[in-house]
């Protein structure tokens, strides 16, 4: 039962994952995992999308040792630098290798979802890069939080969707192209953003952002000469934290920790914590947690971030948690912001918000593993995207967005 | 009348059967109780509810918008129970159509077992494909409610001969490739599709659903199939009206006129 046999011929991780789709779409589905067999062994797709990620998205990334937060946090603290990616995020990984599947399968336009607009960025831009025509479906709340996103997938040429159904969030854009994926699979791949809904999505993505874990494996083995102690990433729908997870998965020895979007905290019902605050149902396709009432409604999610307010997960992270391979917790608003603002201050580094929930997450546990290791830990933190899409979030949030005069010096330090 | 009984007297007939669709609990639970008897006494055969879902992935806009519209209201899945009941106990054969995780949710035995109770023949499963259910077929077998799966035009041969080898009472094929909602005309897909099914099982009777809006339609699909589903347009009839009577009046004025197109199937 070791995680990289996983999923099964059906897509199933434990009783999790698997296909709860209209009968429609089960012939794309099919089509598209017998795509990804044959490229998975073939060396000509395999050299097309190495080539891709090494000359065009600038990996691999860097794995870079955080001296002076390593200092605050009493922990040895490793970043893996996917904010430094072409598109600043883990994103980009998953969307080259699905625009050059969709290529490969002869289907000239892709279509996506998007909550922070970074996956609708990141394949607006492999769109273009491969000469696809790319339409984005966005929650209509979303355009509004992440403007610029939408400017920057227009100027890709990619054509934005505003949904206005439900709750006008992700989950709603993510319904909608479900909806045009059955009246145009001819032509169209779904460019999934996440390593969630049905088979063989999960999989194929993981596998797509799985090299974040393999080049933070061998960097480790090479900068440290050993394993680190944990790996910690945040979880939306799970894929750069499956992608840093999945090749330490064998290695005993590494904790794995998600740290799921808290909001304003687990016990107030206002969260994106599937796993930690949600139960076992089906949506999008999988069996996995699911933030759903007692007659399976799905709940709506509040996050702070864009990228995590999502009220499912990806089904191999269900596995691991019931399995208890990997540990979730949720982090809250307010604990991931003090991160950001941390990071900022020790680093130089603006993070994603997101990402800000995977430092506030590895900051918490430190004392409890220096405890049961007996020394100083070396924590991976899978660092998913950079800030720049967040600026007017947190300036907002710090309350940092008046005029410059106003501003008192020292103020805010 | 059991589903499959009802098929067969539509067939001795040379008709097909009218099966009309409405949410449950739109506009609100009475209202909803009050449309689909209305609809059973114009005309429909059998009336399909739908179990209001907050994510729709099947559903076009009007089917989309009346389930908000009783999510909104807060209705819950034990008054889908009750207006079943309401509904097959005037008279009625009722077959659910519900998306899966309500049912996963409710107890997949659970609901087989009230859902018999409160009267239901049958229960249509948009998400949930043969592949998935293997709990759907044992809980449906031992409680005797019939199962419709869905077959597609993208579906292969194999897959309909094994989507059909599951279905009980009539098989749902959608017609074409796309969600619910009325189109402007019949899909060209959809007699091909009805005819692979046939190929699979003659004796199995298709429902053929997704775009059907007025009698010369209906009378069109009826030509080929042995059951005609309407959904969006019969709802249309009660969301676009100015008031409550108007809406009912469209509604019985709908289910006549689709009643009539399915007992003159175009030759
Ligand atoms: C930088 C960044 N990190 C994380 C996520 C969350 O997604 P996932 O859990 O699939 O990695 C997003 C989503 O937009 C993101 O932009």
């Amino acid at each position: 039962m070791s995680a990289p046999t996983l999923p099964d011929l059906s897509g199933h991780f434990g009783r999790y994952g698997g296909r709860f789709v209209p009968e429609a779409l089960v012939r794309a589905l099919d089509e598209l995992d017998a795509a990804y067999r044959t490229a998975k062994t073939d060396p000509e797709f395999q050299a097309q999308f190495k080539d891709l990620l090494l000359n065009y998205a600038g990996t691999p990334s860097l794995l870079y040792r955080a001296e002076r937060l390593s200092a605050r946090l009493g922990a040895e603290i490793l970043l893996k630098r996917e904010d430094l990616n072409h598109t600043g995020a883990h994103k980009v990984r998953n969307v080259l290798g699905q625009a050059l599947l969709a290529k490969r399968m002869g289907k000239p336009r892709v279509i996506a979802e998007t909550g922070a607009g970074q996956h609708g960025v990141a394949s607006a831009t492999a769109a273009a890069l491969l000469d696809l025509e790319c339409v984005v479906y966005m929650g209509e709340t979303d355009t509004e939080r992440q403007a610029l996103n939408v400017a920057r997938m227009r100027m890709l040429g990619a054509t934005v969707v505003p949904v206005t159904n439900g709750s006008r969030t992700l989950k709603d854009a993510l319904n909608e192209a479900l909806r045009d994926w059955v009246a145009s699979v001819d032509t169209t791949h779904y460019l999934l953003g996440t390593a969630a809904g049905p088979h063989p999505f999960p999989e194929i993505v993981r596998d797509f952002v799985g090299g974040i874990g393999i080049e933070a494996r061998q960097q480790c083995l090479d900068q440290l000469g050993r394993l680190p102690d944990a790996v910690a990433a945040c979880v939306g729908g799970g894929s750069n934290a499956i992608g840093i997870f999945h090749a330490f998965v064998p290695d005993e020895s590494v904790q794995l920790y998600g740290f799921e979007a808290g909001g304003d905290g687990v016990a107030t019902g206002r969260h994106a914590a599937s796993i930690t605050g949600g139960s076992s149902g089906v949506l999008h396709g999988a069996r996995t947690y699911v933030l759903q009432d007692e007659d399976g409604q799905t709940v709506e999610s509040h996050s702070i971030s864009a990228g995590l307010d999502y009220p499912g997960v990806g089904p191999e992270h269900a596995w691991l948690h019931d399995t208890g391979r990997a540990e979730y917790e949720p982090v809250t608003d307010a604990e991931a912001m003090a991160a950001f603002q941390l990071l900022c201050r020790t680093e130089g580094i603006i993070p994603a918000i997101e990402s800000a929930h995977a430092l506030a997450g590895a900051a918490r546990i430190v004392p409890a593993l220096r405890e049961e290791l007996g020394r100083t830990p070396t924590i991976v933190v899978n660092l998913s995207g950079r800030g720049d899409k967040d600026v007017h979030t947190a300036g907002a949030y710090f309350g940092i967005l008046d005029p410059v005069e106003t501003l008192v010096p020292g103020e805010n330090s | 009348m059991s589903i499959a009984e009802i098929f067969a007297k539509a067939r001795a007939e040379e008709r097909a059967l009218l099966i009309g669709c409405m949410p449950a609990g739109f506009p609100t639970v009475d209202d909803s109780i009050e449309s689909m008897i209305a609809m059973h006494e114009a005309g429909c055969d059998v009336i399909e509810v739908e179990l209001p879902y907050s994510d729709p992935v099947m559903d076009g806009p009007v089917i989309q918008k009346a389930s908000d519209i009783a999510l909104g209201r807060g209705v819950r899945t034990r008054d889908t129970l009750r207006i079943i009941e309401a509904v097959a106990g005037a008279g009625a054969t009722v077959v659910l159509m519900t998306y899966w995780n309500p049912i996963e949710k409710y107890g997949v035995n659970a609901f087989a077992r009230d859902l018999a109770a409160a009267g239901a023949t049958g229960m249509i499963t948009p998400d949930l494909i043969p592949d998935e259910a293997a709990e759907w077929i044992a809980a449906s077998d031992e409680h005797r409610i019939d199962r419709t799966f869905l077959v597609s035009p993208s579906s292969t041969d194999e897959r309909i001969a094994m989507t059909v080898a599951q279905c009980r009472g009539f098989v749902y094929a959608t017609a074409l490739m796309g969600v619910t909602g009325a189109r402007t005309s019949v899909s060209s897909q959809a007699p091909d599709l009805v005819e692979r099914v046939r190929h699979a099982n003659p004796d199995m009777p298709v429902g053929v659903g997704l775009g059907v809006g007025n009698g010369a339609q209906a009378a069109e699909v009826a030509g080929f199939a042995d059951g005609v589903i309407v959904g969006s347009a019969l709802i249309r009839c009660v969301l676009d009206a100015p008031d409550r009577a108007t809406g009912l009046s469209r509604l019985r004025a709908l289910s006549a006129e689709l009643a009539e197109g399915v007992r003159n199937p175009a030759k």
